[in-house]
């Protein structure tokens, strides 16, 4: 990402500039674009949206930000496309508020899928006046124009060319679009008509990343690296339990270290400035804080989370299917089956803890963060602080990848709070066992399932109910600093989703449901909760999955030829079924495989889902150590439908992202706790997959041109825990209905079949 | 505080800190080496890696009074954009990265490896790298961007 400081306005103002001293100066294209004209960007500016600079590189501005997930060049491949330009020639400039449209939070796998076609209208358009300006400067009509590379000559007569550069290059559009709808809804420019995908020939290519030359070199910028002249560093002081407030704060206790500027108390919110980082550190730890006895409890054990997972009224029911009458037809059903599933909180886990750097001044603030919304962070900030949205410039950086842990913005409000009380610029890092203890974490959920089969071994009746904690922590709810100096959010949360309970078969009497459970709102607590890659899926899938393929083994029928029974009038769903055992060899099967005897078996299994669009379908094969109880993950097929794929590469890198990410949270993850908090507070009580585990992975992409472009950020996780759960089952023949597979519940299954 | 004498990637440079102070700190805010991360201060994750008299090193929990005058490699110790380490280049011909927070990691502790050993096995480069952590999951791809850099088919 190409990352500009200096603000336009403050630029063509000639005042004084933030300058930052990893400043890369601004091509002159950025200086000519939204925010020049003081105020707000305006969507239906072109100007807004794309800029030609002299030189001919073309800047496009968008809100979206690059997580890591390479959105980046596929917004600039799209951007090219349109243009006709190289993507050698295209600049994206992300996230700062102060330039660009909100086009809603990158998260939910969704920038493709919606900012997408936005980039590409806004870029159609642009392409649109370039012609008219060519068709006037070169006197041809605009149809007897073609285009290469930026360069518009006329058919027939090469000589006449003309560049954008020459003809708008460090100069305004000057053009309106149609702009309808906000953020993520937002429709651009419906009235031109963009390229037809037959005729691309940069979207759909393997393009390089172009995030990474910075990467391997230490030369980019992350939001842990930006410098500030005058920049402080702070930490915040967290309780050790939930939802308490300091009685005694004893600033004698860090007097003795060198640096330290002050100790800020606000609410149950406490932090220490300091001249250096190490000092900042050492007076975290140093500072002696009592604090107040726990008003809020919170369930000591795991048995006593499902047990007020299920024994507590949700506030809220998402629907994902109704149809027929199960409860009744499971009455009459020849054979029923029933059973239920666990989830455990797990982490987002970010390699790099939260950061952020926040410049308050009066009622004005300029934060640097690595957050997924820069929107978001401003109208939390801003929240936080009772100044207006606009006072609030929010500066994206690139950052440790999230997962959704960066949709809620914790540090950016954490160093708000310290640099208004400082008057001075302040970066905050949290350590890591705040990060552990401290992070949203994905829900515990627990799912119940029912299912009846009649004298032909079909299933008749399907019910499906997920209870699941919400997210305590989104975009209608406060964030930590706010809710430590007394803001409370008035909502109980977001759901955790309804996708994944087997609502991709056809079954004829069929429930699926999602029951909200309320949880602790609205105190400060460690057992927060927020959006964690692919919300909820993982975990109805899980259940979903692994109960079907139970019923096929009951029958002893393949489960791959089972679940096509299902799938009659779903295309897409067939193909990537079929597809992902081709590629794996399925061979036919009635699970448990006949293992010889010994010490190691193996097994495989498959499962499938959709999500948000897209189709997935994946084959794992483990083995598992019947002395140790260990599970390992062999091999992961997987076969993965996007729509269009806009580039293979970056799809491939996403999806083989995702299932190492789904291994990890189906073999290691689990937050524990007890009755006043995390207990897990590093990676070594809350393990994630190293390297002698990843599996080999075999990927087959399936492109749909005739599909508008989806995301692939999350759907390729979600098969992933009940693949293995089904392998585990072929290798053991034991059910594990518990994530993470660890070796204890391997044993106990052992023990007991 | 105290005067120390780093000798950081060929350089030699004094800095006046305390001499407890974990030398990712002194890198990162003395020196302004961005390469090296702070990812848990625990030696646990590998994302602050740098090496050290040959090895790799977690530099979070390696105070800096250890590093007086004894070789130390960042990141950007081993090449920039301009002029990429063979081990660079491998990471970017395999697009070896997602976030890239923890490559640092993976990039110093691949060169410690390959020092020793030039071609070493899937299963020795796994063993190598157990200490890193990676959360986006590009394992794969990162393993093949050092059997890459070590010159052997991928």
């Amino acid at each position: 990402m190409k990352k500009i400081e200096l603000s336009r306005r403050q630029f063509l103002k000639g005042t004084g500039a933030l300058i930052v001293s990893f400043n890369l100066f601004p091509p002159a294209s950025d200086l000519f674009a939204q925010a020049a004209r003081g105020g707000e960007p305006d969507p239906t500016q072109l100007d807004s949206w794309i800029a030609v600079s002299q030189d001919g590189t073309v800047t496009v501005f968008t809100s979206k930000v690059e997580l890591g997930t390479g959105v980046e060049t596929a917004l600039a491949q799209i951007a090219a496309e349109e243009l006709d330009v190289s993507w050698t020639k295209i600049m994206v400039d992300m996230g700062d508020t102060e330039k660009t449209i909100d086009q809603a939070t990158t998260s939910g796998s969704r920038t493709i899928e919606r900012a997408g076609p936005q980039i590409r209208q806004a870029a159609a358009a642009a392409r649109k006046e370039l012609l008219r300006l060519a068709s006037e400067k070169l006197n041809a009509p605009a149809a007897k124009l073609t285009v290469k590379d930026g360069v518009v000559s006329v058919a027939g007569d090469p000589s006449k060319r003309i560049s954008y550069a020459q003809l708008v290059g460090g100069k305004r559009f000057n053009v309106t679009i149609q702009a309808e709808g906000k953020a993520g809804d937002l429709k651009l420019a419906q009235d031109v008509k963009p390229k037809d995908p037959k005729e691309y020939t940069i979207v759909g290519k393997p393009v390089p990343r172009f995030d990474l030359p910075r990467k391997v070199t230490g030369e980019a910028v992350y939001i842990h690296d930006v410098r500030i002249p005058g920049m402080l560093h702070g930490r915040v002081v967290r309780p050790p339990v939930v939802n308490t407030e300091p009685t005694s704060i004893y600033e004698d206790s860090v007097r003795a270290i060198p640096g330290v500027i002050k100790i800020v108390h606000e609410g149950k919110f406490v932090g220490v400035v300091a001249k250096t980082e190490g000092a900042a550190m050492k007076a975290a730890e140093a500072l002696k804080v009592e604090w107040s006895t726990p008003k809020t409890k919170i369930p000591a054990t795991t048995e006593e989370l499902y047990a007020y997972l299920r024994n507590t009224k949700s506030f809220t029911t998402l629907k994902g299917v109704e149809k027929g009458n199960p409860t009744t037809v499971l009455t009459k059903a020849k054979k029923q089956y029933e059973a239920s599933f666990r989830w455990p909180f797990q982490l987002h886990g970010m390699i790099g803890p939260s950061c952020a750097v926040a410049d308050v001044h009066g009622d004005t603030a300029t934060i640097w963060s690595g957050c997924q919304g820069p929107f978001r962070t401003r109208a939390s900030v801003a929240g936080l602080l009772k100044i207006p949205e606009t006072n609030v410039r929010v500066i994206y950086h690139e950052a440790s990848g999230s997962y959704g842990r960066m949709s809620n913005d914790d540090g950016a409000e954490d160093a708000a709070l310290l640099s208004r009380a400082v008057r001075a610029p302040v970066r905050v890092q949290w350590s890591r066992q705040d990060e552990h203890g401290w992070e949203p974490k994905g829900p515990a959920q627990t799912q119940v399932l029912k299912a009846g089969v009649d004298d032909e071994g079909k299933i008749i009746a399907w019910e499906f109910t997920d209870y699941s904690l919400p997210w305590t922590v989104s975009s209608i709810t406060t964030l930590l600093a706010s809710e430590q100096i007394g803001l409370k959010s008035k909502t109980p949360g977001s759901g955790n989703g309804n996708q994944g309970g087997g609502e991709i078969y056809a079954f004829e009497n069929s429930k699926v449901i999602a029951e909200e459970i309320p949880w602790l709102q609205p105190e400060p607590f460690p057992l927060r909760t927020s959006n964690l890659r692919a919300p909820g899926q993982l975990s109805r899938c899980f259940a979903s999955e692994t109960l079907l393929n139970e019923i096929a083994a009951d029958l002893g029928v393949d489960p791959v030829e089972f679940r096509l029974r299902y799938l009659t009038g779903d295309q897409r769903g067939t193909e990537i079924l079929k597809a992902v055992a081709e590629k794996s060899r399925w061979q036919k099967r009635s699970s448990p495989a006949a293992n010889a005897p010994g010490t190691t078996v193996t097994g495989r299994g498959v499962a499938m889902t959709r999500r948000t669009g897209g189709y997935v379908a994946a084959v794992a094969d483990v083995e598992v150590n019947k002395s140790t109880g260990k599970v390992t993950v062999r091999r992961v097929t997987l076969a993965h439908d996007c729509g269009l794929i806009v580039n293979p590469d970056g799809v491939k890198n996403q999806v083989e992202g995702n299932i190492v990410q789904g291994v990890s949270r189906a073999l290691f993850e689990e937050v524990t706790f007890d009755g006043n908090g995390v207990t897990s507070l590093d990676w070594s009580s809350y393990p994630i997959l190293r390297f002698p585990d990843v599996p080999d992975l075999d990927i087959v992409l399936v492109n749909r041109p005739e599909v508008a472009p989806l995301g692939a950020g999350e759907l390729a996780t979600v098969p992933v825990p009940a693949a293995i759960a089904n392998a585990i089952f072929d290798a053991t023949g034991i059910r594990l209905r518990e994530v993470p597979f660890t070796p204890k519940q391997v044993l106990a299954g052992l023990q007991k079949a | 505080m105290a005067q120390i004498s780093l000798k950081v990637n060929g350089k030699t440079q004094v800095v006046d800190v305390d001499p407890d102070t974990p030398l990712l700190y002194v890198l990162r805010n003395d020196l302004q080496l961005n390469g090296p991360k702070f990812g848990c201060g625990l030696a646990q994750c590998g994302a602050c890696t740098v090496i050290m008299d040959g090895k790799a090193i977690r530099s979070c929990v390696a105070e800096v009074k250890t590093a007086s005058n004894r070789p130390v490699t960042t990141l950007e110790g081993l090449g920039s954009t301009k002029k990429l380490h063979p081990l660079q280049k491998a990471f970017i011909d395999e697009q070896a990265l997602q976030c890239g927070y923890c490559i640092n990691g993976m990039i110093m502790s691949a060169k410690a490896l390959l020092d020793v050993n030039p071609k070493p096995t899937d299963s020795q480069i796994k063993e190598a790298l157990a200490g890193n952590l990676c959360r986006c999951g590009t394992h794969t791809r990162i393993l093949r961007a050092v059997k890459r850099a070590s010159g052997q088919k991928v």
